[in-house]
């Protein structure tokens, strides 16, 4: 068991559901509505420093009654430790949970593929649009247990909606410019960068 | 290859100690014997038949050897469009518009079980071949084909060339796609086409 999962019983004991280890890796559910400040306790304390956040998915089961669940895949390098974070949605209320991206900007895809996917909303995205399907994509959300493997239409009509869309109008300017990560960089970097040298080398 | 036989049953006079050889042919002869063996390749490659295209290319398959060692990753300079790969319904728009970039005469060859028909991937992302997009004039067959079946096919194509008839001016139009269903087919074929067929029936709807 990771000792992170028993710190987190301490801590959070509303939010905290179960935690479970299968194949020695660490499972811990916990409500979604508290999926933010568990995850900002993981990722500032310094006993738990789980600076790196793998994978963002889901799961959904056949059977119609189990919940939908959210997985986070977090890791700390410092402490050589791997946290399974879960949370269950129930079917039927809106499919919600709080992102993550304040906390890890590398959330964003992986945020917005488990929307174009699975049709969960992360609340407080700043971007949230479909990444693998085009934006106008009408079918729903293909890994949804409800969804028919060859999709909803027809394949004429699966081919027109394709045909129609524009290739270039998939790529908002925010994405087409790298102006904007100007001021990610470091101040030295921008210095040398304002002053017209090379930088990266 | 042709091109210097001299024409039977006609009597001609040559005097080869003179340096005045000439040649007579059919042109559209000569342009296709010109097309066919400097067929520039666009390559579409987006799954592991690219892969195997590039073997193709390489120096032991050599496809230098049929006038195609130059590959023109722009469409406005390409002659033969080779979609190696599967083709998802997102890249379906950009893969009719390098087609329409690209100038006339041109071919496309389908190349590999996926672009052909889908091949396995029969389910909600990928195009059921891509002959639903644009005209393909030769399908090679494979899971991926080898390079000897791309070459084959290569040929073929070839031979297609060779056999073309400038006064045919069908050959040279260009398919402007219905506007209502941006298809050069009807969409009932395609529907018929893409019907599953064997086991897949069964995979159609999951039944939740």
């Amino acid at each position: 068991m990771n000792p992170s999962a028993d710190r987190l019983r301490e801590r959070f004991p509303q939010a905290f559901v179960r935690a479970e280890v299968v194949w020695g890796e660490t499972t811990v559910f916990v409500q979604p509505g508290a999926v933010l400040d568990v995850v900002r306790y993981l990722h500032d304390d310094e006993a738990e420093r789980y600076d790196y956040l793998s994978d963002v998915t889901a799961v959904e089961y056949r059977d119609l009654e189990l919940p939908l669940q959210v997985v986070w895949h977090l890791r700390s390098l410092p402490h050589r430790r791997f946290l399974r974070l879960k949370a269950e949605l129930p079917k039927g209320a809106p499919l919600v949970v709080p992102s993550v991206f304040p906390i890890y900007a590398g959330a964003d895809w992986l945020e917005r593929e488990c929307y174009d996917m699975f049709g969960i909303r992360f609340d407080g995205h700043p971007d949230l649009r479909r990444i693998l399907m085009w934006e106008q994509y009408q079918e729903g959300y293909p890994l949804r247990k409800d969804f028919p493997l060859r999709g909803r239409f027809s394949r004429s009509e699966q081919l027109r909606q394709a045909l129609a869309a524009q290739p270039e109008s998939r790529y908002s300017m925010h994405e087409l410019t790298i102006a904007d990560a100007f001021e990610d960089l470091p101040q030295d970097m921008r210095q040398r960068l304002a002053r017209g040298e090379r930088t990266g080398e | 290859m042709g091109l210097t036989t001299q024409p039977e049953r006609r009597q001609v006079t040559v005097s080869p100690g003179q340096g005045e050889g000439w040649i007579t042919t059919r042109l559209d002869f000569l342009v296709n014997w010109g097309r066919a063996n400097s067929l520039w390749p666009m390559p579409f490659g987006t799954a592991c038949c690219a892969i195997e295209f590039m073997a193709t290319a390489a120096s032991k398959y050599d496809l230098a050897r049929f006038g195609m060692e130059r590959m023109s990753f722009s469409p406005r300079q390409a002659d033969v469009l080779i979609c190696a790969g599967r083709v998802p319904f997102k890249l379906a728009p950009v893969l009719r518009r390098i087609w329409q970039q690209m100038l006339q005469p041109k071919w496309a060859i389908s190349m590999g079980a996926c672009a052909s028909s889908g091949g396995m991937f029969d389910n909600y992302a990928v195009v059921q071949g891509i002959d639903t997009i644009i005209p393909v004039d030769v399908y090679v067959p494979g899971c991926p084909p080898r390079p000897e079946g791309l070459i084959y096919g290569i040929m073929m194509l070839q031979e297609k060339v060779k056999r073309e008839r400038l006064s045919d001016e069908r050959l040279r139009d260009e398919m402007e796609p219905d506007p209502q269903s941006h298809l050069y087919i009807p969409p009932s074929a395609i529907d018929e086409l893409s019907e599953p067929f064997g086991n897949s029936v069964h995979q159609t709807r999951s039944g939740l």
